[in-house]
């Protein structure tokens, strides 16, 4: 029996929330969290080698063509690639930073989160109903990331465009982070502020 | 509400994103100190009115705990700074002064 | 008789007619009436009774400081009490109905208490109530619930059908009112470049401005106004927002707006009520002023109106409150009631003006229109019930001997004007007197300051003490450009608009009408209209010794009722003052507490409500559960099936199959709950050794090891099993609640006291679907998944291994938290609903049952092992738990072992585990106590021991328990006398269980079952 045989399922099943906002599950995404020292090339080498791109800046996010580096903490970053691939891409990364004597942890965390898509011209007038964090164009630009919190929920938000945001929240809260969004979508959505 | 820079990673964090931790800068007493010196570490604290040292954690945010110089009257943050620090920083405790002269970190 | 107008009235459109009811009766309104304007138009002046008393009262005010037109609006799930007729905006189809009265307004039962009135003297709760103390229960508060109290809660099984949002915005500039001042601190910081909100809690822009006249600009104030909405609109760094109140001003720049998005249009799309959660670098209040009342006997008589309000009703609505009016006044003000009341045609019968001189320029223009004016003079009563008969007018300074009796039907009254200060005051802003105008003002020396220590508020016209048009104007300059330059903008030379009205002449300050009152009189004269407190109640409290203000306030409940004394506090702290024989600014103001009027409890929840009322964790296999019977207990967010029902099952019957099929043959337990963390790094093995009892860098590769962590102060915090993944990383299992916080208490000590030390952590709690495979025949179950050796040699207890099960990517630990043989399998949790099927699938053969936290609790509970939460408390340390052999001695250092050398720690009266087995084989109380001879200091019995968990035993047919008993080891077999839930000293025989003590491991001791 081979392990092709299993589809992996995000909680939501690909949901889609639609209206002049929308919000919908990404699907199933590779992600490696990775720690070490940003500041040693022997750390970062590697990481920009495996994502393909630089690593990004404080609170920012990297590279392109869903291969990229989103900046967690001062001490870690998230690698996005596509699903499955990180079964054998973290233990290499690993094992390359056991070898080459540099501290530094690795782990598949492909399973641990979703990502969820808020599409529409209105997309920061809908984070602002749930988080704390300023999202003004201002304080968080195309490119930028903030983990913060969405309601009750950690969750890290990601601006990718004007009209695009990504949410990411832990796999548990899923249903309830999508709800959240769904319904600050749905509430006034012409109520515009930014 | 309060706010707090996280001298880790530059964010300006509204308090329901951060988590407190407690009078900073204790000294850890393990075994094989008295029992006067273990207690004190374990309960003994300031609650000062006036300026006060305080750990916190950016919780939901980049996870690093810090330390704040916070005043527990008037809410002014006289500062953040790393929690690797044994004392407030100069420029800390500079602001600290300019309100309270001749404020000293309590012993 | 109070009526609309035949013409006025800037808010309203004449051209269009709606209707609504009031307790029942239908009445036309026109749009743009408040609902207080449209009951005015209809002549109904009588509104609402009051709280204690349930006197008469009709409309006072025309704004949010209203505090007797409460009226219940709506019906079924938008049912809302207490609701505001003055700031209810009419529309179509509205219903209100009266508070407070029973069996109706006119006819009201409870208004015997105002007969009684004599006997309900300040304090009476107080005095009355305390004795005999079953009285209290049986008929006082019954009584007084049903007579007192405002208005009745929506029925407890109706749910409030709108939806509420928050919003969180970041200004450079927050400008709380809309009136000119407000307006024009807008523009300026908004032309220097801030970013600017504007809110104004009305729908109307302007303030009083158009209603009190003057010019600006030699513009009409009305002209200005739209002017300068316009010049506003045209900049892209401000937004306006009407219909939202300034609620609160707190810590750090943090200010909560309430806007009322569909309050008047209900049907609209989106939510009812919108939370601003504003952080606003400067806050300009420009809260503008509300006229005092002035207190003489009467002062509540439906009629008796602030004159402002009484102006507001005539030029904003068109609507009179009454045909003859008299106007009784302190102040210059007051006399511009006069002028437009006779402008709009109503008869001012008198003018009352308490200052011997009379007035300025104003009465010389009312004079100069025939109105007679009476200096020097003041009321000394009202008379007339549900309405206003006739005012017995007396000396200002005098007794209150009726000079003179003038029949009327309305009475406007003017105090003076105090600033609005309580968004300034919130945040600890302090406030000095101002003996001119007698008026507390912010204190510019003492303003409420922000993170950096420096002032963040700033107030603005007549909020700021600043009550003439022209000095309001140039002050709402001043606060824009300051407000400008301390958020980092440059602002250059700016002239104020130049506003210009008639000049007034000074107020006369007059607390007590007249200021001689007889007692009689007193007792009659209202400070606070809503809680029904009166000048004799406030001079009584002072005589008994309320000196303090915050304690008059409490005693008489001056200024506590839904209004927040918002037109009480000034009079009667100047009549607390005036008894005590001090000055008022010695005598101080209660506090001002947001917020400044209530808002909904929607607005507060937000989103937070239903489903979304706090959020739900579910584990990958969290669906089948559910589709499956699952009966599910919250464990902290998480939600776990309790057990599985199956049709025609109890809960106690699922559970006993659930236990009897996994330790016959074959179970399943969804664990993925328990937390994961990584450790890793050249020094985590010396971290997990501080952070564990037992040793964990001796722990082999490939093995799993059962550890105990413990607070810095000894007592047991997280038990879990730890794996040695590699050389340098472990795993650490936690408890289901513990993940979080047991990740955050590592971090702490990596972070912060050991920040040398190489280590790195991952909560990675999620990225897994955990199932436990537990039973005799869960090798063989494995074994048909395939993929991976998990034979007794190759995967011995206590030992891990990674592979392929069943083409699922695995890890696979021997552990048991049962006794049974048991696997817990790791799976990506992407895949756990599959793997969980896949596993029911394949084990149909032997009956694989899914059991839930309830026959896992009973299964550990028969095998002896303690549980997180049930055998501890925070207050149990390992030693309790007879978990010595986890606690290493070669150990120089762990977390907590310096407080386990405690006296108290080490004391061998420290009640200790054991296990219990009931006499009648019934089931001991969870929490039980076992009771010892004798009593304590306080006669209660003593107690030598307690219950820490307890259920039913399928497997052993009989009640079992966990308890820590004083010297429970040593007294195996001894019998205790245990307490049940309904506990009666004085009837032991039948409120006790018996029970014996045991051994804590109840079932297959040798560990055989597992041994295979």
């Amino acid at each position: 029996m081979s392990e092709t045989s299993y589809e992996p399922v995000t909680p939501l099943l690909g949901a889609i929330s639609e209206g002049a906002l929308s919000v919908r599950d990404a699907g199933p995404t590779g992600m490696i969290a990775v720690r070490g020292d940003l500041t040693d090339p022997g750390f970062t080498g590697p990481v920009s080698a495996l994502a393909g791109c630089a690593l990004p800046g404080v609170w920012r996010a990297s590279g392109h063509g869903g291969r990229e580096l989103l900046w967690m903490a001062p001490d870690e970053l998230l690698l996005l690639m596509p699903y499955g691939e990180p079964r054998l891409a973290a233990p290499t990364l690993q094992a390359e930073f056991d070898r080459q004597g540099v501290h530094a942890l690795v782990h598949d965390v492909s399973d641990m989160r979703v990502r969820l898509i808020v599409e529409g011209t209105h997309m920061r007038e809908a984070l602002a109903r749930l988080t704390p964090a300023d999202v003004s164009p201002a304080a968080l630009p195309p490119g930028s990331l903030r983990r913060t919190r969405i309601a009750q929920v950690a969750a890290a938000l990601r601006i990718v465009s004007e009209e695009q945001a990504e949410v990411l929240c832990f796999r548990s809260v899923a249903d309830y982070a999508f709800r959240l969004l769904g319904g600050a979508a749905r509430n006034a959505p012409d109520f515009e502020y930014f | 509400m309060l706010t707090l820079t996280c001298p880790c990673c530059g964010l300006e964090a509204a308090e329901i994103e951060l988590a407190p931790g407690g009078e900073a800068h204790l000294v850890r007493f393990g075994p094989g100190s008295s029992d006067a010196e273990f207690e004190d570490y374990l309960f003994n604290r300031q609650a000062a009115k006036g300026p006060v040292l305080e750990r916190w954690r950016h919780a939901y945010g980049c996870g690093k705990w810090f330390l704040a110089a916070r005043d527990s009257v008037t809410m002014e943050v006289y500062g953040t700074y790393s929690a690797r620090l044994p004392q407030p920083p100069e420029e800390v405790l500079t602001r600290i002064r300019a309100r309270h002269p001749g404020w000293q970190v309590p012993a | 008789m109070s009526t609309r107008l035949a013409k006025g009235g800037r808010f309203v459109d004449r051209s269009s007619k709606i209707r609504f009811t009031f307790d029942g009766v239908s009445m036309n309104a026109h749009p743009g009436d408040t609902l207080a304007s449209a009951l005015l138009a209809n002549d109904r002046l009588l509104v609402g009774r009051s709280f204690k008393y349930h006197r008469p009262r009709g409309v006072v005010a025309s704004g949010a400081e209203e505090p007797n037109a409460l009226v219940g609006l709506g019906t079924g799930p938008r049912f809302e009490p207490n609701q505001r007729a003055t700031t209810t905006e009419l529309f179509d189809g509205l219903t209100a109905e009266s508070q407070n009265r029973w069996p109706s307004l006119e006819q009201d039962v409870g208004a015997v208490n105002a007969a009684l009135s004599r006997f309900l003297p300040a304090g009476f709760y107080y005095k009355t109530f305390l004795w005999p103390r079953a009285f209290w229960k049986h008929l006082y508060e019954p009584v007084i619930r049903r007579a007192a109290g405002l208005g009745k809660a929506p029925h407890p099984e109706s749910r409030d059908s709108d939806s509420y949002e928050h919003f969180h915005a970041h200004v450079d500039v927050l400008v709380v009112g809309g009136g000119v001042a407000g307006l024009l601190a807008a523009k300026v910081a908004a032309e220097a470049g801030a970013q600017v909100l504007l809110i104004e809690q009305s729908a109307h822009w302007g303030g009083r401005a158009p209603v009190d006249g003057g010019t600006i600009d030699g513009m009409t104030p009305e002209a200005w106004v739209e002017q300068t909405l316009a010049e506003l609109d045209a900049l892209p760094n401000l937004r306006r927002v009407a219909r939202c109140m300034g609620a609160a001003v707190q810590d750090h720049g943090y200010v909560l707006g309430y806007e009322r998005l569909t309050d008047h249009a209900p049907g609209t799309i989106g939510p009812r009520h919108r939370l601003w959660r504003i952080r606003a670098g400067q806050i300009i209040t420009a809260t503008g002023a509300i006229e005092r009342p002035l207190s003489f006997a009467g002062n509540d008589v439906p009629g008796v109106m602030l004159a402002s309000a009484m102006r507001d009703y005539v030029v904003n609505y068109g609507v009179t409150p009454g045909q003859k009016v008299v106007l009784v006044t302190n102040n210059d003000d007051g006399y511009r009631t006069a002028l437009a009341l006779h402008e709009a045609g109503v008869d001012v019968v008198r003018v009352l003006d308490a200052r011997p001189m009379g007035g300025g320029k104003l009465m010389e223009q009312l004079r100069e229109q025939g109105i007679r004016v009476d200096p020097g003079r003041a009321i000394a009563k009202v008379s007339g019930g549900k309405r206003v008969a006739t005012v017995h007018s007396c000396l200002a300074d005098g007794e209150g001997n009726v000079l003179e009796d003038i029949a009327c039907d309305a009475v406007a009254m003017s105090g003076g004007w105090s600033p609005v200060v309580h968004l300034w005051s919130h945040c600890g802003g302090k406030l000095r007197w101002d003996e001119a105008g007698a008026f507390f003002r912010p204190d510019p020396e003492r303003p409420p300051t922000g993170a950096d220590g420096l002032p963040m508020v700033i107030p603005a016209g007549a909020a700021n003490g600043e009550l003439t048009l022209r000095n309001a104007l140039e002050d709402a300059v001043i606060a824009g450009k300051n407000a400008a330059l301390k958020v980092g903008r440059e602002v250059g030379e700016i002239v104020a608009p130049f506003g210009e009205e008639v000049a007034e002449a000074a107020l006369m300050p007059l607390w007590i009408v007249p200021t001689k009152a007889t007692p009689d009189l007193r007792m009659k004269a209202f400070l606070d209209y809503q809680n029904d407190v009166k000048v004799a109640d406030l001079q009584l409290a002072a005589r008994e010794g309320y000196e303090s203000v915050e304690h008059a306030k409490r005693y008489t409940t001056l200024g506590m009722a839904t209004d927040q004394g918002k037109l009480s506090n000034i009079n009667g702290l100047a009549v607390l003052s005036d008894t005590l024989g001090e000055a008022i600014p010695q005598v101080g103001t209660t506090t001002f507490r947001p917020p400044y009027t209530p808002i909904s409890f929607g607005a507060i929840t937000g989103e937070a409500r239903g489903e979304l009322f706090q959020p739900l964790r579910r584990t990958p296999m969290d669906a089948w559960h559910d589709a499956n019977g699952a009966e599910w207990e919250p464990v902290g967010h998480w939600r776990r099936p309790y057990c599985y029902r199956r049709p025609g099952e109890s809960t106690e019957m699922a559970v006993n199959r659930e236990i009897l099929a996994t330790r016959q043959s074959l179970g399943l337990l969804d664990a993925s709950t328990l937390g994961k963390i990584v450790v890793k790094g050249p020094d985590a093995g010396k971290f997990l050794d501080m952070l564990y009892t037992n040793m964990m860098s001796t722990l082999p590769v490939g093995k799993c090891r059962y550890g105990l962590m413990c607070s810095e102060n000894g007592f047991l915090m997280d038990d879990g099993v730890v794996v040695r993944l590699a050389e340098d990383t472990w795993l650490c299992h936690t408890t289901t609640g513990g993940a979080d916080h047991i990740h955050a208490h590592m971090e702490d000590w990596l972070q912060c006291e050991w920040f040398d030390w190489r280590v790195y952590t991952a909560n990675i709690t999620e990225q897994y679907a955990q199932v436990a495979v537990v039973g005799p025949e869960a090798r063989i179950l494995l074994e048909k998944l395939g993929g991976m050796d998990v034979s007794k040699e190759a995967l011995p207890f206590m030992t891990w291994a990674e592979g392929t099960l069943g083409g699922f990517p695995a890890r696979v630990f021997r552990i048991s938290f049962s006794g049974e043989l048991s696997y817990e399998v790791a799976v990506p949790a992407h895949l756990g609903r599959e793997f969980w099927g896949r596993l029911l699938e394949l084990g149909a053969e032997w009956d694989v049952t899914p059991y839930g936290t309830e026959a896992l609790h009973v299964m550990r509970a028969e095998k002896g092992f303690i549980m997180i939460g049930d055998e501890t408390d925070g207050t149990v340390i390992p030693q309790d738990l007879n978990l010595g052999w986890a606690i290493s001695k070669k150990k120089e250092d762990f977390l907590g072992k310096r407080a386990q050398a405690r006296v108290n720690m080490a004391d061998p009266k420290r009640w200790k585990l054991v296990g219990l087995e009931t006499s009648d084989g019934g089931v001991l109380p969870t929490g039980a106590l076992a009771i010892a001879p004798g009593k304590n200091a306080n006669g209660q019995r003593n107690t030598q021991g307690r219950v820490t968990s307890s259920y039913f035993s399928p497997t052993l047919g009989r009640g079992i328990a966990m308890a820590l008993v004083l010297d429970g080891p040593q007294r195996m077999g001894e019998e205790l006398t245990f307490t049940t839930d309904d506990y009666d000293p004085a009837d032991e025989s039948k409120t006790t269980l018996r029970a014996t003590i045991v051994s804590p491991v109840l079932y297959d001791p040798e560990g055989a079952r597992n041994d295979v």
